[in-house]
């Protein structure tokens, strides 16, 4: 049977300009700017700027202004927006040990060289509601300040390492792979899984390093340092022969200290995940951290113990909200023509019934 | 970075400098002079690397959005520019500074664009500092009572 496959166009048109006038809400108050989500709202502009995998705080913000707060919808226009964009090429590897830290905690070592750098953070409030935000006289809160320190802020891991007492992070130059220029292949590497992650939702990305901590792969991890800030990066530029910085962003690295038996082949000694994440996302860098070490239980000579956060073809097939809700949603758009047939063959099976069990369908 | 070859540093200080700061700097320093472009100004991403435990393999983090152009001034300096976000403007004017850096007005222009934006730029790095100084940790151990 021919079903309508025209139409609609007038619907749509009005639909969209009704999402317009909602969007903008009550015109008695004021509209929001793109600044002020960017200043304002800037965790919500990190978020979208990494799982959009693009970093542009301005782009962000007015992703989210378009899409009226919903952050997958404006992740979704970042996406679709970056592969617009000519690779220029790629940078150098970001060196975050010269991270200029807003924030540097460790939860191993409480006198790490370089200290313990909160920054602005939400721990140690006491969620609790403050109503003097929705007054309407913006109190200037003014930070206070210290005498700015200088001296790079070493990485902490490096402490252990120097003692042989943690699996030591091999340098190596190979091109990584890219899911954005190459569909993704099963089994993978770490590489891919690091940059899958590293864009991944950050909801389904804390579920599963959650599962890791309830027990469903066992690697109890610690934050051995966990660190906020700005760095410079840096790309070859080959017209000129040199390399120069062509910017600077806030990465949110996360590295943990997790355990490990030791082997035939080497002596007892800790492990490591690793998160580093676009702009200051730390839920996001430690749940990233988490899953990375769930997912090396191969590499490391570790029993595979059924747990999801283990299966990479599972954890990396569904991390992208943008996959997902792209599938998920899909399904509300028309489908009237499969429908059509399902229909047809419903009623054509519970024909055939009838007339092979006629007394069965009397007697109910 | 390292910076040996002083149009390293001047063309990294450009890529990072606020839009409008270059832009108010560029102004007060004059007229443009004559230039063609060699290529025009040009947005487009670069794939941005880490490594896996900050010291281990590379892998790609995701990209971010950078400009580009080349010009060349009437004179016959070439300037190049490569800078962070989405200014075209903010291109023209960096690789402006960077051909102007190579002519006889190279000391006049570092004097009213390059070390202003130094300063500024150091300023507001140091800002950050300072209230992340603030924060750092002071232990104190208790006295405990005990022998």
């Amino acid at each position: 049977m021919y079903v309508a496959v025209k139409g609609g166009e007038r619907a749509i048109d009005n639909a969209h300009a009704w999402l317009a006038e909602e969007r903008r809400g009550d015109t008695s108050i004021a509209e929001l700017s793109i600044e002020q989500i960017r200043e304002q709202l800037s965790l919500a502009v990190n978020r979208v700027m990494a799982e959009g995998s693009l970093y542009d705080p301005d782009l962000a913000a007015l992703a989210i202004k378009q899409s009226r707060g919903d952050l997958i919808e404006a992740i979704f226009l970042i996406r679709a927006y970056r592969t617009t964009l000519p690779r220029f090429g790629s940078s150098e590897p970001v060196k975050t040990e010269d991270m200029a830290c807003d924030r540097r905690i460790s939860a191993t070592f409480k006198d790490a060289p370089g200290g313990q750098v909160l920054g602005p953070t939400f721990d140690y409030t006491h969620r609790l509601l403050d109503f003097k935000l929705a007054a309407e006289s913006d109190p200037q809160a003014d930070a206070e300040t210290a005498k700015p320190r200088r001296e790079p802020i070493p990485h902490i891991m490096e402490f252990l390492n120097t003692e042989g007492l943690i699996q030591t992070e091999i340098a190596c130059e190979d091109t990584p792979p890219d899911l954005t220029r190459e569909p993704m292949e099963l089994p993978s590497n770490r590489a891919l899984r690091l940059q899958s992650l590293a864009r991944g939702d950050e909801g389904f990305v804390l579920g599963m390093a959650y599962s890791t901590q309830r027990g469903y792969a066992r690697n109890h991890a610690f934050v051995g340092e966990l660190r906020i800030g700005a760095v410079p990066v840096e790309m070859e530029i080959p017209e000129l022969g040199f390399a120069i910085e062509i910017g600077e962003m806030t990465l949110t690295e996360c590295e943990t200290v997790n355990q490990f038996q030791g082997s035939k082949t080497e002596p007892p000694q800790f492990t490591r995940g690793y998160g580093l994440v676009f702009g200051q996302s730390e839920r996001k860098a430690i749940s990233v951290a988490l899953v990375d070490r769930a997912l090396r239980w191969k590499e490391l000579g570790e029993s595979d113990s059924g747990a999801a956060a283990q299966d990479e073809e599972f954890v990396l097939s569904h991390c992208d909200n943008i996959q997902a809700t792209g599938f998920l949603e899909h399904i509300k758009l028309p489908h009237y023509v499969d429908f059509q047939s399902e229909l047809e063959l419903v009623r054509k099976l519970r024909r055939e019934a009838a007339e092979t069990y006629p007394m069965q369908e009397a007697a109910e | 970075m390292n910076k040996e070859n002083p149009r390293q540093a001047w063309m990294s200080l450009l890529a990072k400098a606020p839009t409008h700061s270059l832009e108010d700097k560029m102004t007060a320093v004059g007229p443009e002079p004559e230039f063609k472009w060699l290529r025009h100004p040009e947005l487009g991403g670069v794939m941005v690397q880490g490594r896996a435990g900050s010291t281990g393999g590379r892998f790609n983090i995701g990209e971010m959005t950078v400009t580009r152009c080349a010009l060349q001034l009437a004179s016959g300096e070439v300037g190049h520019a490569v800078v962070q976000g989405r200014s075209k403007s903010k291109a023209r004017h960096a690789a402006l500074v960077d051909a102007l850096m190579q002519t006889p007005r190279a000391n006049s222009l570092k004097a009213q664009v390059l070390d202003p934006l130094m300063t500024e730029m150091a300023t507001s790095r140091d800002a950050r500092a300072a209230k992340a100084a603030a924060t750092k940790v002071d232990f104190f151990t208790m006295v405990r009572g005990e022998d």
